[in-house]
């Protein structure tokens, strides 16, 4: 019942898109009709570059989040286990956190030109920051019984975070790694769009300077559905690794 | 003497003021003892546990473990908390979770799986090997934290109230459980409870605890016949005799520190909360 009215309002939002050209709300030049923008897609999927510039794209989210997922976990990880390193880093990660991906942008076109690198230095910048925050959360949760019942079997540091710290922050590394796959394919089109980097964001901005709105439409939303297809990916992923945690497993009948 | 606790005290450092929770405690257990510790509710019973498994470090005293000062969680002892939800691992079936310290032992893999095997068997969990702890009900979670205590092969099984959050039926078949599995497997047993029916009817000894600040009040014999069953012991007349003495011992302890005790109670609550 759900899908099926979610599908309705798709529908019923792409029938707009075809009427209000037509109704003269808005001129055809800049939005054209649903079945031209589908026209323009049918086009794109015909054409190699369109996939070449997908691929580009999603090498740079993949790479990029990889590295800010690795780097946030890590990070997170040491800063939660050593006495005072909270305290010390607290102010530096609140100054560092809310700076923009995107006031970088000039810095990585000075650092690494148009090359991947430039959209690599964005994604990771803006991503690494969602992860970092929710492993300190996740970190901060051990259960004291949890962490006491391990240290009385004689469990040592590492086999610690290993048994008891990682699992307890999974829950929030999954929420963090979900955020930041969001999070790195806004910025990965961004730095496409502005910079210049091969990847979807310049095949938008190469067709709208040469005017072909509608495949400028059909590259918007293929942007959109593979943001849609990210976040159902990381669900898929979150569930299965969380099998076992209350949000997940709901309520069980003993 | 296998373990021993020697003039014992922690005081915890608030911020503001500090809390004595345990003045004096001096006693000892001897190899395959089972013993029970009940004392009023705050007196430190989970204070001095902590201290003997090396989780605290007592501010002055000892806790020696076969005439070695323990100054971190010795080997070859075991823990069992009242928190069984909470000790378990839910990302970890039933076997990895008693299994797990038998890793850490760095023992072969065919001496785990035949460790874990017959503990789980011991309890009675013989074939809950793949499920995970919160698809079995409290009692039974409670019978897994015990398994991975017996699989680790303590020297000495401490317990902290591990039956309190059972229900009562339960809680008498866990009770026959350690008896049975403290004959078996000849393991000393430090028994912490603040239920005065339980620690005599476990119990060889029962040491009552004062009320915070906490010394020891009466260290009891229990001359019970070693075989127990909950039905005639406990309406056994030296059962009742046992228990309405000790029930009278720490009706006395709360009376004598009345002018601070309920303070006291609150105190150490405070201080577990300041330091957790």
């Amino acid at each position: 019942m759900k899908a099926v009215l979610g599908l309705l309002g798709l529908a019923g939002l792409l029938v707009l898109v075809e009427v209000l050209p037509y109704l003269g709300l808005v001129p055809a030049d800049f939005l054209p009709p649903t079945h031209r923008i589908a026209s323009a897609l049918a086009g794109e999927v015909g054409d190699s570059g369109f996939w070449q510039a997908l691929w580009d794209t999603l090498v740079a989210w993949a790479i990029g989040l990889a590295i800010a997922v690795v780097a946030g976990v890590v990070a997170g990880i040491v800063i939660g286990t050593v006495p005072g390193l909270r305290a010390v880093t607290a102010s530096t990660i609140e100054f560092l956190r809310p700076i923009p991906s995107v006031a970088l942008i000039p810095l990585a076109v000075l650092m690494y030109g148009t090359e991947l690198q430039s959209t690599l230095l964005l994604v990771v910048y803006a991503s690494f920051w969602q992860v970092l925050i929710q492993v300190l959360y996740g970190v901060q949760d051990v259960d004291p019984v949890a962490d006491e019942t391990a240290r009385s079997y004689g469990l040592g540091l590492w086999a610690r975070i290993r048994y008891v710290l990682w699992p307890t922050a999974l829950p929030y590394v999954m929420t963090g790694v979900r955020l930041a796959a969001a999070v790195a394919l806004v910025l990965a089109i961004t730095a496409e769009l502005v910079i210049g980097a091969p990847g979807l964001g310049s095949r938008i901005a190469v067709a709208q300077a040469s005017n072909a709105i509608p495949d400028m439409y059909a590259l918007v939303a293929v942007t959109g559905l593979l943001g849609v297809a990210i976040n159902l990916g990381a669900r898929r992923v979150e569930r299965w690794l969380l099998r076992w945690h209350q949000s997940v497993r709901g309520e069980v009948v003993v | 003497m296998l373990l021993e606790v020697r003039g014992l005290r922690k005081v915890y450092q608030g911020k503001e003021r500090q809390v004595e929770a345990i003045r004096d405690l001096t006693f000892g257990v001897d190899a395959g003892d089972l013993v029970c510790l009940v004392g009023p509710s705050g007196c430190g019973k989970t204070t001095l546990l902590k201290c003997i498994a090396g989780l605290l470090t007592p501010t002055s005293g000892e806790a020696l473990l076969d005439g070695r000062r323990v100054s971190g969680p010795p080997p070859g002892m075991a823990v069992v908390f009242q928190e069984y939800g909470r000790s378990l691992f839910p990302w970890m079936s039933v076997r990895d979770n008693v299994e797990l310290p038998l890793r850490q032992k760095k023992l072969p893999r065919a001496t785990r799986r035949s460790l874990v095997d017959d503990a789980l068997s011991a309890v009675g969990l013989g074939d809950t090997h793949d499920a995970y702890p919160w698809q079995l009900s409290g009692g039974m979670q409670q019978r897994v934290a015990i398994a991975r205590a017996v699989a680790y092969q303590p020297d000495v099984l401490l317990m902290d109230e591990p039956f309190a959050a059972v229900d009562a039926q339960t809680r008498a078949d866990l009770e026959d459980l350690i008896r049975d599995l403290w004959h078996k497997l000849a393991v000393t047993i430090l028994f912490v409870t603040h239920d005065i029916d339980e620690a005599v009817y476990l119990g060889q000894r029962v040491i009552v605890l004062s009320s915070s600040p906490t010394v020891v009040r009466e260290d009891v014999d229990i001359d019970l016949p070693d075989a127990r069953d909950q039905l005639h012991t406990r309406s056994d007349s030296r059962f009742t005799e046992l228990r309405s003495h000790i029930y009278a011992q720490i009706q006395a302890a709360k009376r004598e520190s009345t002018p601070g005790s309920t303070d006291a109670a609150r105190d150490t609550d405070l201080a577990k909360q300041v330091l957790q």
